[in-house]
């Protein structure tokens, strides 16, 4: 290959000083900071791995931890089944469907503070949800969606799904296109029917996609903070809080940053399997 | 025959289900204040009014907020993609030695979790002085996002002919020329879907806006609009259109970039 030129090596060292700046040295110095205890005015003390053990003893952080995981299982699993499904459903070129897709993904542009608020009005007491309630009979069920423990989660959990579903969908529909339509014929020519063929079809092909809805949704999931920052902040009484949200609130309400990143830690430790995943592939292609 | 009906009648259900609650909103945003106290928010309007439009606009100030959203979106997006790009041509087109070690390192950067970047980025702008600037934010966003632009358009330029770039310098175009008047034209469908996609992405952030800037009348659109929420506690009409306008520019450059918006998102799936 050609010699590299002096001003080749700068077009390459001048984005990666800027990321090293502004993502490397900043994440270094959140792994150290996790190993002290810092209130952020004298200098930080170093207390080794303290601080991950107090998280045991810390009944927030496991409330924190076990939303995150539910929030895991039915934000991630129900928009991966639901994008799918719509994939499915949507995946053949006729009349109307651009209609449907775009009813669909038009929730994807809105910001997630814009979806919050969207589905605050909803939940506001005598607000459409309570009357769609009590016109069917539930009338009973109507409580304030966001402001009981019991609910607050869940009632964040759904408009999240309603804007992450569009998305999941379009990543699907790019899967299904790049499809080779002759597989099909040939499973019709063998007798399988529309079912068989998305189980053995489909399904199989589709395996490059999973992996990279999986990574997304996971990454997604554990960085999720605007949308409940926006309905809840974590509450009432953390009952809907995430680990993203127990972090911010650590560190820029109580300002125990020390706690702060340690808990920043964790959520990069969960993230850990599928980050890597998600590079070997991207590394295998390189070669 | 009855399956196909079926099947529309039943899309149509879930599409008009699925922008029910967008719809809703709207309708809400322009009903007055007493219509709102009278009948409830579950009720079908029976007034229509501009005023709501004018608290949003003026007294909570939103077209300042507006114009900042803009004046951080516009130059981030210019400078990931530039950055980005320069980065991914030199990466795509020439031998620089651990080459792949970069390009990785770089994408590994993006799909970092932001919360273990939050207290040193706000520590370090507080110490370098540019805490609480439109500067500091443009910044965050280059720096966290240039991994993924990257790693997209190294993707894209190295699948490029490598006779095109032979002819360019068998012509006496050095590097410099090549990348300007040869490579960047022919990655700009590339450009324009990250572009579409890198628009959306930094005027929708709250996380960011929070951590860097604390002032009102600095705050970008969104981290502006969960302000207004507490300024017209319960005014949930002005609160409805204070959202849509919000909304109105993500939803502009999705409706203009329609085609390049939706298979930006889909690089990544079909790899």
């Amino acid at each position: 290959m050609r010699r590299v030129s002096p001003l080749i090596l700068a077009f390459v060292l001048v984005p990666f000083v800027i990321e090293a700046v502004w993502v490397f040295w900043p994440a270094l110095q959140g792994f150290w900071l996790a190993l002290t205890s810092w209130d952020g005015l004298s200098a930080p003390r170093f207390v080794g791995f303290g601080n991950f053990s107090d998280m045991v003893s810390d009944p927030i952080f496991r409330t924190a931890l076990k939303n995150t995981a539910i929030w895991l299982v039915l934000f991630g699993g129900l928009s991966v089944i639901g994008g799918f499904g719509m994939a499915l459903l949507l995946q053949r070129e006729r009349r109307g469907v651009g209609i449907y897709r775009a009813a669909l993904f038009t929730p994807v542009v809105f910001s997630l503070v814009v979806t919050a608020l969207i589905w605050r009005v909803f939940y506001q007491p005598d607000g459409l949800v309570d009357t769609v309630f009590r016109t069917v009979g539930l009338g009973n069920f109507v409580r304030p969606w966001l402001a009981d423990p019991d609910t607050a989660l869940y009632a964040v959990i759904v408009p999240a799904l309603w804007r992450q579903i569009g998305y999941v969908m379009v990543l699907y529909l790019a899967g299904l296109k790049a499809v080779d339509p002759a597989l099909y014929e040939a499973a019709k020519v063998d007798g399988a029917s529309a079912w068989q063929r998305t189980r053995y079809v489909t399904i199989p092909q589709l395996k490059g996609v999973n992996s990279v809805v999986l990574s997304v949704i996971v990454i997604d999931s554990l960085r999720s903070f605007d949308i409940v920052w926006s309905m809840t902040r974590g509450g009432p009484y953390h009952s809907s809080e995430l680990l993203s949200t127990y972090m911010y609130s650590t560190a820029f309400q109580s300002t125990q940053l020390g706690y702060a990143s340690a808990l920043a830690v964790v959520i990069f430790v969960l993230a850990l399997a599928v980050i890597l995943g998600y590079l070997i592939r991207a590394f295998r292609e390189e070669s | 025959m009855i399956r196909r009906t079926g099947y529309h009648v039943a899309m149509s259900i879930v599409s008009f289900l699925w922008v029910a609650p967008i719809l809703w909103v709207i309708v809400i945003s322009f009903r007055s204040f007493d219509d709102v106290a009278a009948n409830g928010l579950g009720s079908l309007p029976h007034s229509f009014t501009f005023s709501t439009y004018k608290s949003a606009w003026e007294d909570a100030d939103e077209f300042r907020a507006l114009i900042n959203s803009l004046l951080v979106t516009i130059p981030a997006v210019l400078l990931s993609l530039g950055l980005a790009s320069i980065a991914a041509y030199g990466l795509a087109r020439y031998s620089i030695p651990f080459r792949r070690t970069i390009l990785l390192l770089m994408l590994m950067g993006n799909l970092l979790p932001p919360q273990i970047l939050l207290i040193p980025i706000s520590r370090f702008v507080e110490l370098i002085g540019y805490y609480d600037t439109l500067i500091a934010l443009i910044a965050v966003h280059v720096g966290f996002g240039l991994g993924f632009y990257t790693f997209v358009l190294h993707g894209f330029m190295r699948d490029l002919p490598r006779e095109i770039q032979e002819a360019a310098t068998i012509d006496g175009a050095g590097p410099g020329r090549i990348y300007s008047s040869v490579i960047l034209p022919l990655t700009r469908p590339a450009l324009a879907a990250l572009g579409a996609l890198s628009f959306t992405w930094i005027f929708n952030d709250l996380l960011w806006s929070i951590t860097v800037i604390r002032s009102g009348e600095k705050m970008p659109v969104t981290p502006a609009l969960l302000g207004l929420q507490g300024l017209f506690v319960s005014s949930w009409n002005v609160i409805a259109a204070g959202t849509v306008i919000a909304a109105v520019p993500t939803v502009a450059v999705f409706l203009r970039f329609q085609k390049h918006f939706v298979g930006g998102l889909a690089i990544g799936a079909v790899k």
